[in-house]
């Protein structure tokens, strides 16, 4: 998993918020690796860091928030480190990002050519007409019909599902070797959400790229990811490949979020469910900060579990996997 | 038997009227016209009492609408509504406060449908008391045993709305709706803004209250998987038209309307790993200008000339299942 060849490598990643009313340690030592081509699926539910993460390695952090400490190293190169100047460089070229919003990367009031158009030439000496004619590519390969005419047109004259596309045109225009998408299907139908997963996995199986696919929506990742992180309150509590986190999960947060999933359980019965809900991470206490939802904690959760390889490339951070049941 | 709940024909529309300026463009014949969104175009069901019925559908199928106007919060433009065989409309005015009572909704956003300034004890407590249901003096028990029905602790009856997590509020919500003693209870997306672990304590809440006080359900949801649990029977709607109805684990195992086996095709599912995506083509269609014939034509691979031209109606395809497909003419 740690590969020399990985296009990003993030190790013990720490970024804090420094409130009012005390730390947030919204990401607290997370670390792993994506390789070309592969897609890593970031699964959690509100508040457990992971969009904090994609900021982090994106440099989008803003105060109270600070990244105290860690690595990222992307094609080898430490993003934490770098200026202000070359980050701007590497962002919206070699690192992109898709938000569940797709309002947030466009411009209302600019057409779509001239924002595409500008992302490209930002990056790259181009004439005009070969950058527009890049950008019509773009929404072509996103499945946009009549990208001619719909780069004339204002994002308000696009549906929800036809904006995500455009937004995710906009973050291939520079061919990136990352892309970071932090729920982009959350907000939309279930027939368009399949039309954006096809085309995400199109892409990244025919332009070789890396994809972080952040969701709450363990369904999703099932069907796109190579492997899946699952954060809980600011750390990875599991990770894996996606075959072995979701057949044979060992941490039980991991194991209650898929009991959780109704078409996982008979119909009509109640759900296997997770006690509680998730903790502040204002003043978190030391230890493991599922212990007071887990019905295998003891005392030494209170100490902080220390992350573990019950098998190869499977790690998990608890004192008490379920480790019942398989080899 | 007699059927909770059955709507006959039932439509709504919502006229976008001319302003001034427009009228008068209208009078020069500038083209001008008033703008009619069909959301919910002559549909026909019916509830058995004790049955949870999911309805599903994607934004702008008219579910919403149809929930609103089952609770009676939206008066429907043609039709009716008969809770227990009786036409809501033509009640008199004690019989319409029964029905408007024992029919109760629990929303989707559990931010926006909480009064943020009152107490959770007045919030649950209000309506009950003020409709007779209990004494004043008892009110404080009342709300009491109600909060810990929903599991909510009664010691935070003094509590404020904001003082509450999604899945609290969402309880408090659904102790509101239980307070007036309902038998049927409308459920608009009611764990959608919820997180994933948050999601499943609140359906098995649902589940209980279904056992416990013989509930039934029209359980409104995008989510597949939600409505595949917890329903006895689905009705999916396209663009304010019911396509199909069927038990649930029959339509999940053999869907007939090319819609539902798109969408069923499309839901991410746990088992299906790193699978390849066949999405269904197109957009969902406006519905201020819905295509003629049936309206999934311009999606469906299957669509011929007659599907273009006229719309189909629900035909039984089997006992106790209705489908709205040209296609099942010809086999």
């Amino acid at each position: 998993m740690t590969s020399a060849r990985s296009t990003l490598q993030v190790e013990g990643l720490e970024t804090y918020f420094f409130t009012k009313a005390g730390v947030v340690k919204a990401v607290d030592g997370v670390s792993f690796a994506v390789g070309r081509g592969e897609v890593m699926g970031l699964v959690g539910e509100s508040g457990c860091g992971k969009s904090v993460t994609g900021f982090s390695i994106m440099g989008l952090v803003d105060p109270p928030g600070r990244i105290v400490g860690g690595q990222v190293l992307f094609n080898g190169e430490n993003l934490l480190t770098a200026s202000e100047e070359h980050m701007r460089a590497l962002r919206g070229s070699r690192i992109a990002m898709i938000f569940q919003d797709p309002m947030m990367t466009l411009n209302p009031v600019l057409r779509i050519d001239t924002q595409m158009i500008e992302t490209i030439r930002a990056h790259e000496r181009i004439d005009h007409a070969s950058a527009r004619q890049r950008a019509r590519d773009a929404l072509g390969q996103v499945g946009i019909p009549s990208p001619d005419e719909r780069l004339r047109a204002y994002p308000h004259q696009f549906s929800g599902g036809m904006r995500q596309r455009v937004a995710i045109a906009i973050a291939l225009l520079n061919k990136p070797d990352l892309i970071i998408a932090d729920e982009p299907t959350t907000a939309l139908d279930v027939t368009i959400q399949g039309q954006i997963l096809y085309e995400a996995q199109k892409l990244c199986r025919e332009l070789g790229m890396a994809l972080i696919w952040i969701t709450h929506d363990l369904a999703v990742v099932a069907g796109l990811a190579d492997k899946i992180c699952v954060m809980y309150a600011g750390k990875i509590v599991e990770q894996g490949l996606v075959d072995d986190v979701l057949d044979h999960p060992v941490h039980p947060y991991t194991v209650g979020l898929i009991g959780s999933v109704p078409s996982h359980n008979p119909r009509g019965q109640p759900l296997a469910q997770i006690p509680g809900m998730t903790p502040s991470l204002l003043n978190l206490p030391p230890g493991c900060a599922f212990r007071t939802r887990c019905s295998r904690a003891s005392g030494i959760c209170e100490q902080e579990p220390r992350l573990s390889e019950p098998r190869s490339g499977h790690k998990v951070r608890c004192f008490h996997p379920c480790l019942e049941g398989h080899a | 038997m007699n059927t909770m709940l059955e709507a006959r024909d039932l439509t709504k529309r919502f006229v976008k009227t001319l302003d001034l300026a427009g009228k008068i463009a209208q009078k020069l014949g500038a083209g001008v016209r008033e703008e009619v969104v069909h959301a919910v175009n002559h549909v026909d069901f019916s509830i058995d009492p004790g049955e949870v019925v999911g309805l599903v559908g994607e934004s702008g199928c008219g579910k919403s609408t149809v929930g609103r106007m089952v609770a009676g919060i939206l008066p429907p433009t043609e039709g009716k509504i008969l809770f227990k065989g009786t036409d809501v409309a033509g009640m008199d005015d004690a019989d319409s406060k029964t029905a408007a009572l024992q029919i109760q909704m629990i929303f989707q956003d559990p931010f926006a449908s909480l009064n943020p300034r009152m107490r959770v004890q007045d919030i649950i407590g209000e309506a009950p008391t003020i409709h007779g249901i209990i004494k004043r003096a008892e009110t404080a028990a009342y709300v009491e045993d109600i909060m810990l029905r929903v599991g909510l602790d009664p010691d935070y009856r003094r509590r404020y709305p904001h003082q509450f997590s999604g899945g609290q509020r969402q309880r408090i919500g659904i102790a509101r709706a239980l307070a007036v003693k309902p038998e049927f209870l409308v459920c608009d997306e009611a764990i959608a803004a919820l997180d994933v672990s948050i999601q499943a304590q609140v359906l098995n809440l649902f589940i209980g209250l279904r056992e416990d006080l013989n509930l039934t359900y029209l359980f409104i949801s995008h989510d597949l998987g939600v409505v595949e649990h917890i329903s006895d029977r689905v009705i999916i709607m396209y663009l304010g038209r019911i396509i199909e109805i069927a038990p649930t684990e029959e339509l999940f195992k053999s869907p007939n309307h090319p819609y539902t086996k798109a969408l069923l095709n499309e839901v991410p599912r746990l088992d299906a790993r790193r699978r390849d995506f066949a999405p269904v083509a197109g957009e969902i269609p406006s519905p201020i200008d819905p295509p003629s014939g049936c309206h999934f034509h311009p999606r469906c691979p299957h669509a011929t000339e007659r599907c273009r031209n006229e719309v189909p109606v629900l035909k039984a395809v089997a006992p106790g299942r209705v489908s709205a497909c040209h296609l099942n003419d010809t086999h």
